[in-house]
């Protein structure tokens, strides 16, 4: 089976809860109180899809956002996005609005985007985004929707999966032409790292 | 911001934000703050935007270069050695894993008006249409002697002391013609001027062996390698290791100034749009330190876009050329850095040409005139002349908690950007960075 590397980075507002689905994602781990940073460069996971196993390399912002400060490095060679918000916070829905026509305006035709309303866990009373409201606008821009919860766990494979799946099988997206590897001897042991 | 920290870093160019790498790994609580609302100060890749609003204010981009996202100029423009300290602090910190580097496919040398390829080896010396017969035996011994030099192995360095012996002696005992010598002192030892001549030789033997190693390192048609997207991708990349290490980054703070102590004048922080924030040292480039600096000199740098290869270098995508100062009848050596499409810096079909050197007269515009006659007829469109005061601070900070970092000098490399950023460390903390050995934090965060 063919093995396509595929760099995803992830994006929203502060606390909608990047860190957390990648950390459910990735070591099936929640903890309520998040530190702001996962402490690490990127994570990555394998992801088997009928046809290929896809190995995600997942770009956390590490707090960049917070001052309009992420760098364009951050988006450059990405296969895929995830835009997170809060379903208890408006405001967050109105930020990965923002960061969507971010993306938009970078061009990347083939990039993968995916809109994800966090926390789908919390009590009704506590929603301020309609699932519907958020459907309706995914639809509008190309996106595909999934409401999440990094707590339960709830749709978070099946986010990544369904990124897997969509990713267009041809192009290889991150890498162009022949590079150098810095450390070839590392460079080497990270592809035998999983899959 | 209204916070307290370690360090406060004013301006994202490569030096402030390699700093701010090391020092968040280090487990420093960093606040760093740019006035631009991008990254990279002095050292950005500015896309022609960007470009037209800092040559051309007021005036919009043109579009008929395609889309202005995929431009990327240097506004430093140098290229990385193979085996040099960028590549091996890259590699410590692993922040190579935030970006993707390519070779440069040529390295160049002109002399009596022609384009050479620049021969780095023993072997490549004999095959080497620059020099005689004669010389070309000449010019292989010294080759040979450089290659096994070895400072801990008294049987290597044939009774020369070269801590003693200057550069110019050591090139008389292998009867060196002038020529020679000018290629191996300015096109493989990368020298700007001749000064290193009457020098201890050690230096320049270890910058020659610099180059074969690097050379040899990617096995390629030069010993330099450059990042896809442009230099600007290496300022992001230190900086997203101090993110990922808890620093705090601002961009766009026009306003940022440092606070001073009234009665020690020693550093307290900084203030921007009615906010302060204390740390116990400021770090930054000269530009945040008015008065504190003094300027070694100037930098001339000419941006050009061609629609075709620079000539007579093997229609290659990505150049140097090197003018020794001897060739253009001047103090100092100018350089001409290509590269294209095959970098991510330029729409397709497009190169681009930078032509830099130290400003020796009151019209850097003229000075550039040998290097710009190498790109070759138009089409060509001269963009930009832009001309930059060298900088360096007057103290070195453990005074008044002010560690500035030098402005960037007309050197092709990097190695005296990161020596700097080494010398500034050592400065602020005491220690000395081994980038021979992986430090502990990075080695954690990848696993």
């Amino acid at each position: 089976m063919s093995v396509m590397q595929a760099k995803l980075v992830l994006l929203g507002d502060m606390g909608a809860g990047k860190s957390s689905l990648v950390l459910r994602f990735v070591k099936g781990q929640f903890f309520d109180y998040q530190e702001s940073t996962i402490g690490a460069a990127f994570l990555t996971q394998c992801v088997a899809v009928n046809d290929a196993t896809v190995k995600f390399e997942i770009w956390d912002t590490a707090g960049q956002e917070r001052y309009h400060s992420l760098a364009p490095m951050y988006y450059r060679g990405a296969a895929a996005a995830i835009i997170v918000y809060d379903i208890s916070s408006q405001s967050s829905f109105a930020r990965a609005k923002s960061w969507v026509k971010e993306l938009q305006r970078q061009g990347n035709a083939s990039l993968v985007m995916a809109l994800a309303g966090n926390k789908a866990d919390l009590s009704a009373e506590k929603r301020e985004v309609e699932a519907s409201e958020a459907e309706a606008y995914a639809e509008e821009n190309g996106l595909f929707f999934m409401e999440t919860s990094a707590k339960t766990a709830a749709n978070v494979n099946d986010l990544f999966y369904e990124i897997a799946r969509k990713l267009p099988r041809t192009a290889a997206p991150s890498t162009p032409a022949p590079g150098v590897v810095l450390d070839s001897r590392r460079g080497a042991q990270t592809k035998s790292a999983c899959c | 911001m209204d916070q307290d920290y370690d360090a406060i870093i004013l301006g994202t160019g490569l030096k402030e934000c390699l700093l701010a790498g090391l020092l968040s790994v280090e487990g420093m609580k960093i606040l760093h703050m740019d006035r631009n609302s991008y990254y990279g100060g002095e050292s950005a890749s500015l896309n022609l935007r960007q470009l037209w609003e800092k040559f051309r204010p007021g005036e919009p981009e043109p579009t008929h270069y395609g889309r202005w996202q995929d431009w990327a100029f240097d506004m430093v423009p140098k290229f990385m050695m193979g085996n040099g300290l960028l590549v091996r602090t890259l590699v410590h910190t692993s922040v190579h894993n935030y970006l993707q580097f390519k070779a440069v496919d040529g390295s160049y040398v002109v002399k009596g008006g022609k384009t050479y390829k620049v021969p780095a080896t023993d072997m490549d010396a004999l095959k080497s249409s620059l020099m005689g017969m004669f010389e070309k035996r000449r010019a292989r011994s010294f080759f040979m002697y450089v290659q096994d030099y070895d400072e801990t192995k008294p049987d290597t360095t044939k009774g020369h002391n070269l801590n003693v012996m200057t550069s110019r002696e050591l090139f008389a005992k292998f009867g060196l013609q002038d020529g020679t010598v000018e290629f191996i002192g300015h096109a493989l030892a990368l020298n700007v001027d001749d000064a290193y001549l009457d020098r201890p030789a050690l230096k320049m033997v270890k910058a020659v062996k610099l180059y074969e190693e690097s050379l040899a390192r990617f096995n390629t048609g030069s010993p330099y390698i450059y990042p896809l997207y442009g230099l600007g991708e290496l300022p992001q990349g230190f900086a997203r290791l101090s993110a990922v290490y808890g620093g705090t980054y601002m961009l766009a703070k026009p306003d940022v100034e440092v606070t001073y102590d009234p009665e020690t004048k020693r550093a307290t922080g900084v203030t921007s749009e009615g906010e302060s924030a204390r740390a116990k040292f400021v770090v930054g480039d000269p530009s945040y330190f008015p008065g504190k600096t003094r300027r070694i000199g100037r930098v001339v740098r000419a941006i050009c876009i061609l629609s075709h290869p620079i000539p007579n270098c093997g229609d290659a995508h990505s150049v140097q050329i090197i003018l020794p100062q001897a060739q253009t009848g001047r103090q100092s050596d100018m350089y001409v850095f290509g590269c294209s499409w095959a970098h991510n810096v330029c729409a397709k079909g497009k190169y681009l040409a930078f032509v830099s050197t130290t400003v020796e007269t009151a019209n850097p515009h003229l000075e550039i005139e040998p290097g710009l006659a190498l790109l070759g007829a138009s089409p060509f469109v001269l963009f930009f002349i832009n001309v930059t005061d060298v900088m360096t601070p007057i103290a070195d900070g453990k005074e008044d908690g002010c560690f500035i970092s030098a402005g960037y000098d007309a050197t092709t490399h990097f190695e005296s950007t990161v020596l700097d950023v080494l010398d500034m460390y050592t400065r602020i903390t005491g220690k000395t960075l081994d980038l021979s050995e992986k430090d502990p934090a990075a080695a954690a965060a990848e696993r």
